[in-house]
């Protein structure tokens, strides 16, 4: 008999995992040869990264966001509304390009869902930025300086009634809300409904529902590319999703000048948040691997990358959460991939504290070499092709680099080639020798 | 006993160095002597970021002191009293592009440094740099970009400036995430800075001080 989830040991879960992405259940191949590109795909992301045997090649995993669309003509503002165009072009980059993987586009989202919330924390093509730029981030303090108590003393309704408020313009009435737990037996519950009576509250959750049926209609089309590309034998590299909680509080909550300016102010209270925050992205990250079927959890990395704080600030700040999260994950048979922008260079000495295959880290501008030789023998690396090459350099250029990748940081496996940045535009000659260069030299004999 | 404002504030003693601040203007200290002294402690702290002693953080919080140091000051001032600049810079993030902590902090310490810095802000299209630079005939212009896509605006924006024939008359630096040689190349500029104080490093270089 099998044995129970609860009973497996962590490596069990991830080895259950595993299958679970390889089985690619409910996936229609559209040939024999298709399923098994997928399953070869799926082996030798599963070789390179539990660095329990040489893959048969190198992995390809060219991931960005609206690169592939890019590629094709179609604009940032299209991808965001236009689904449509947004999926053809994905598609047809499988087609004429044939990476290993494919990066969702869902990645990208909906533009209307955005417009429908007024998202405030983001400015989005045709919505604050030009219809040829992408999304990207407003600094903000939408959490103040005085908030971290009510952070730590619990989050989810400081979510609820204060932070999305201040960044969803069609939340903002749900800060009438009664706290959740204040409902307990009959003579609380009439009175606890009040709020949901209220014109404005009622005309927020209109709205949301409003939200909630783009959201079908975006989705149900996602699905649609996702199980498409799978049966054409791409298999996803990403199950889950989860951030880092310095970056929770630095990207999402705090904004990077606050939190730098409290890492002096009120250290202990960051802490304090940080320590607070690092079971629910486990959480987060362990529920959608679970969901997808998948059990990569990408995390993007931003505020502790070389030059962003020293060594002692990256000891006490950043990693004590990060490395808690990583092994929270890992715990429950994830594998968490940590996706390294900018340079980490300095911090290579830390990951050696990571347990044996516990993660994957991509690489930007980290020295790969001296990456290999700190970490080869224990995690899988991968990454550094520059953006700056791909955009502006030759397909010659970008063959040499990778020859070198391969050869050095890819000796024996444990290497995936990707670019050392999630890709908003893309160049054709220079992503095709990426791609195709690695297929012929990058296969271990 | 009178503290040293340099050294407080190079060592981000935000309390002490705004008591310090407090007492001097209460003593009836000349407001420039104190913001002289601030101009150079904001020097060691540049300094010990180049030198790998202070990061980011650093640079952000000493920034927020500095800030709270001059509004204590500047009242004070009276009219026709100002530093003596080393030269004039133009700065933004290209046109496409949002970001502002990095051009913040170039900014920063380009103003801390001695030089005379008109911040164009962010998203800024490259007829709004020609301009600035016709305005105030700043000899370096800088641009600044996070995304892949601020390669193809500074691109733009730097011949706007060659079509503008003002080619000659400026030295253009760029910089941001993404930005490596090749990129520099690409772009038509003159140099780019790693982090804020390369860049005021290639300003220093280009005029004077």
């Amino acid at each position: 008999m099998e044995k129970k989830w609860e009973e497996m040991s962590a490596k069990e879960k991830r080895e259950a995992r595993f299958k679970t992405w390889l089985s690619a259940e409910g996936v229609k191949f559209q040939s024999p040869e298709a399923e098994n590109t997928y399953k070869k795909a799926v082996t030798r992301f599963k070789d390179t990264v539990l660095l329990e045997k040489t893959p048969d090649r190198v992995p390809i995993f060219p991931l960005g966001t609206f690169f592939q669309a890019y590629l094709y003509g179609v604009t940032p503002h299209e991808c965001m509304y236009d689904y449509e165009k947004l999926l053809s072009a994905s598609k047809r980059f499988l087609q004429d390009y044939k990476p290993d993987y494919y990066g969702s586009p869902a990645f990208i989202g909906s533009g209307k869902i955005l417009d429908i919330l007024d998202y405030k924390l983001y400015r989005w093509p045709g919505h604050g930025v030009g219809k040829d730029s992408i999304y990207q981030y407003v600094e903000g303090e939408y959490m103040k300086a005085e908030e971290y108590p009510a952070l730590i003393d619990d989050p989810t309704d400081f979510w609820m009634r204060t932070y999305l408020p201040r960044v969803f313009g069609a939340w903002e009435p749900l800060t009438h809300l009664t706290p959740f737990p204040n409902l307990w037996e009959v003579v609380g519950v009439s009175g606890w409904m009040i709020p949901f009576g209220i014109p404005p509250v009622q005309n927020a959750l209109k709205t949301l529902m409003e939200a909630g049926t783009e959201a079908m209609a975006w989705i149900q089309q996602i699905m649609g590319f996702e199980m498409e590309a799978r049966g054409m034998g791409f298999p996803t590299a990403i199950g889950g999703a989860a951030k880092a909680p310095f970056d929770i509080l630095a990207d999402t909550i705090r904004g990077t000048r606050a939190t730098m300016v409290d890492m002096y102010r009120q250290p202990d209270m960051v802490l304090k948040a940080l320590e607070r925050l690092t079971p629910l992205y486990i959480k987060q990250g362990v529920g959608m691997a679970t969901f997808a079927g998948n059990p990569i959890v990408f995390i993007p990395l931003h505020k502790g990358a070389d030059g962003f704080m020293s060594d002692e600030q990256f000891k006490k700040f950043y990693w004590p959460s990060l490395k808690a999260l990583i092994l929270g994950l890992a715990a429950e048979g994830c594998v968490p991939f940590l996706f390294c922008e900018g340079s980490y260079n300095t911090r290579l000495e830390y990951l050696k504290e990571l347990p044996k295959a516990s993660c994957f880290w991509i690489f930007d501008r980290t020295d790969m070499a001296n990456a290999k030789k700190l970490l080869g023998k224990r995690l899988c690396i991968g990454g550094n092709v520059p953006a700056g090459m791909i955009l502006t350099g030759t397909a010659e250029q970008v063959k040499a680099y990778c020859k070198n990748l391969i050869d050095v940081a890819g000796k024996g496996g444990g290497y995936i080639m990707a670019f050392g940045t999630s890709m908003d535009d893309g160049k054709a000659d220079t992503i095709h020798a990426m791609i195709d260069f690695t297929k012929e030299y990058g296969v271990y004999k | 006993m009178a503290k040293d404002l340099v050294k407080t504030l190079a060592d981000l003693k935000e309390k002490e160095a705004l008591e310090i601040v407090q007492s001097r203007l209460k003593a009836g200290d000349p407001p420039l002597r104190i913001l002289d002294d601030a101009r150079r402690a904001l020097e060691i702290v540049g300094k010990r970021f180049s030198d790998c002693e202070y990061f980011i953080p650093d640079l952000v919080y000493s920034g927020e002191i500095l800030k709270q140091i001059t509004d204590m000051v500047k009242p004070k001032i009276t009219k026709g009293q100002e530093v003596k600049r080393l030269g004039k810079v133009v700065m933004g993030t290209v046109a496409g592009d949002i970001h502002d902590i990095g051009k913040d902090i170039v900014v920063f310490m380009l103003d801390v440094n001695g030089f005379e810095v008109f911040d164009l802000g962010i998203d800024v299209p490259a007829q709004k740099f020609v301009d600035k630079i016709k305005e105030t005939g700043s000899k370096v212009v800088g641009l600044s970009g996070f995304l892949t896509l601020a390669f193809e605006s500074m691109k733009e924006t730097v011949e706007a400036i060659k079509k503008a024939g003002l080619r000659n008359e400026v030295k253009i630096m760029i910089g941001g995430g993404q930005i490596d040689d090749q990129v520099k190349t690409f772009t038509g500029a003159d140099a780019y800075g790693k982090d804020a104080m390369e860049g005021v490093k290639l300003a220093k270089g280009w005029i004077g001080g």
